[in-house]
């Protein structure tokens, strides 16, 4: 191996080992140590100057204990289990949102279709936070959306809907949209029209057509664009925070209020890691499913 | 043939206006009058006025530009890399292991990247500051740089280097007047995403700052827990409007790039 393809490989490498795979492993240790009051807030520290006794002592002062905890305290547990509920829920109202636009960037005229493209990029492209802070102003009580509902007389009193789990839904289906309309759209845009004509020649309905044929096609985008906003939204700190309310559990406002509020790192560290478990399942699917369509594609 | 029925259009025009009201409405109230931001009390634009007077917010916006810049070059450098590594890189040990850390950054949700980083500059002794979330963000943008890259690398016709070398040029120069100039779209579009990645994190940086180095997100995000202010809004009005020039002279840009290069190639086969 020369030189030049040693440095072009070690660079990232050394990079990559340094500022992730050891953070990494650092949050793993911290997660089976105990809570101390101390800086840094947490024992046992490794002891370089003991040598090889101070890796010893470090690995058996090691525990579950913050696991154990979490396992006992129902908090945690209804945290998890409500980041999952409402990822999933708020993924199927993308999906519902997006296939409609998707299916209709399809069909329209192939003049139109790059400033539809950029129109669908472009807010994705723009501050996740504003956009997250837009709504704060429309769902208040007070806000546009109350207005002019009251105006219209179709409602007697102001809805509540920031502060509560639907401002959540709203807030991950408009953040994460983007990503459930583009992988529908790709898979879409191959689909071959004769295709429905053929379908209903052969006796089907225009929605048994729709339904056998486009959704049909349409399903690896589906499934894609289904990970692409579940995966990130589990672990959403900002959307829970800014439009849900104290009763809105999500794992990772857990997380962060465990380390910023209570600093209690130990705690902090094992919410990370079972997060993380909690991950791989989605993402080896996700991963499962490209593969599929890479194979099916060649 | 395709056409464009009563539902696609319904779809369309609802879609459209669920994604662009809010947008627009936020910058309409950037310029209401009132301190209220849910009464219209007639056109002002005194809240960018006070916006400038605000020094706490020019001081973030600064070091955001800093942390963005330093941090999105040093990322399309290292992404850059990390994609001929991944494309052409071959067999090596351990390479496993680095496509799954490229990888793996993507998908790991913010607040674990922030956590684990930041107790690896409390372990190493760091001061937390501009520096560390330089490399925060630089850390997981290269991971996006090599993705668009390395999309670029794969389509590209190896043999067009081989000939320059084949023609007395050095690995180097091959790669500097073959290589660079095909790529450079991707490579460009890659500095472009970690940069608005950059601007754009609240979480990771959250994390990784200072007392002394407050970011601008860090700093909508404290203010908007207060509650909804003009100034925001005038200040979110302000970041849109620089995005959306900023997108919409890229795509223009890299189309003509793209556009010429097919030119190029057309004229090279003739």
């Amino acid at each position: 191996m020369n030189f030049s393809r040693k440095f072009l490989i070690g660079v990232p490498y050394v990079w990559l080992l340094v500022l992730f795979l050891v953070p990494f492993l650092i949050v793993f240790k911290i997660a089976l140590s105990d809570y101390a009051i101390s800086i840094p807030p947490y024992a046992p520290t490794l002891e370089l100057a003991n040598g090889w006794q101070g890796i010893v002592d470090l690995i058996s002062g090691l525990d579950f204990e913050n696991f154990v905890f979490l396992l006992d305290d129902d908090l945690y547990w209804k945290a998890y289990l409500s980041s999952v509920q409402i990822a999933a829920t708020a993924t199927v109202l993308t999906l519902l949102v997006g296939f409609p636009i998707a299916y209709g960037m399809v069909n329209a005229p192939d003049e139109w279709r790059p400033s539809l493209m950029m129109l669908v990029i472009l807010p994705f492209w723009t501050s996740f936070l504003i956009r997250v802070y837009a709504w704060i102003g429309l769902l208040s009580n007070e806000g546009l959306l109350n207005s002019f509902l009251l105006w219209l007389g179709v409602i007697s009193e102001p809805l509540i809907i920031l502060n509560t789990n639907i401002a959540v839904y709203i807030g991950i289906v408009y953040t994460y949209l983007p990503f459930m309309i583009l992988p529908i759209y790709a898979s879409l845009e191959k689909l071959d029209a004769s295709l429905l004509e053929a379908a209903q020649d052969l006796g089907c309905t225009r929605i048994g057509a729709f339904w056998s044929v486009t959704v049909h096609l349409a399903k690896p985008g589906i499934i894609a664009g289904c990970f692409l906003v579940f995966i990130p939204a589990l672990g959403e700190v900002v959307i829970p925070s800014l439009l849900g309310g104290s009763r809105t559990l999500m794992i990772g406002k857990v997380l962060w209020e465990e380390f910023f509020s209570n600093r209690d790192w130990t705690v902090a560290s094992a919410v990370a890691i079972i997060l993380l478990l909690i991950l791989v399942i989605p993402i080896v699917l996700f991963q499962r499913n490209e593969q599929k369509q890479r194979e099916a594609g060649k | 043939m395709r056409k464009l029925t009563w539902f696609n259009t319904v779809s369309l025009t609802l879609g459209f206006a669920f994604l662009y009201i809010p947008i627009v409405i936020l910058v309409v109230y950037s310029f209401n009058k009132s301190k209220l931001v849910t009464i219209w009390g007639g056109f002002s634009p005194k809240w960018y006025g006070e916006l400038l007077q605000n020094q706490a917010f020019l001081d973030a916006a600064k070091v955001t530009l800093q942390v963005g810049v330093v941090s999105s070059t040093l990322a399309t450098i290292l992404g850059t890399m990390a994609a001929f590594v991944i494309v052409r890189g071959g067999r090596f040990y351990g390479r496993t292991l680095f496509s799954g850390m490229i990888y793996a950054p993507l998908v790991m949700p913010e607040v674990i990247t922030g956590l684990s980083l930041l107790l690896l500059f409390i372990a190493i002794g760091m001061d937390r500051g501009v520096t560390t979330i330089v490399l925060a963000h630089a850390t997981f943008s290269m991971c996006y740089v090599s993705v668009v890259v390395s999309s670029r690398l794969v389509s590209f016709d190896q043999s067009l280097e081989e000939a320059a070398q084949d023609l007395g040029c050095t690995p180097w120069d091959a790669f500097k007047s073959v290589t660079l100039p095909i790529i450079a779209p991707a490579v460009f579009s890659g500095w472009l995403l970690a940069f608005t990645l950059s601007l754009d994190d609240l979480v990771i940086a959250s994390f990784t700052s200072g007392p002394a180095s407050t970011t601008l997100p860090i700093k909508i995000f404290s203010s908007v827990r207060l509650g909804v202010s003009p100034e925001i809004n005038a200040l979110s009005t302000i970041m849109i409007a620089l995005v959306t020039v900023g997108v919409v002279t890229a795509s223009i840009v890299s189309k003509r790039a793209i556009a010429q290069q097919k030119r190029d190639e057309q004229m090279a086969e003739q």
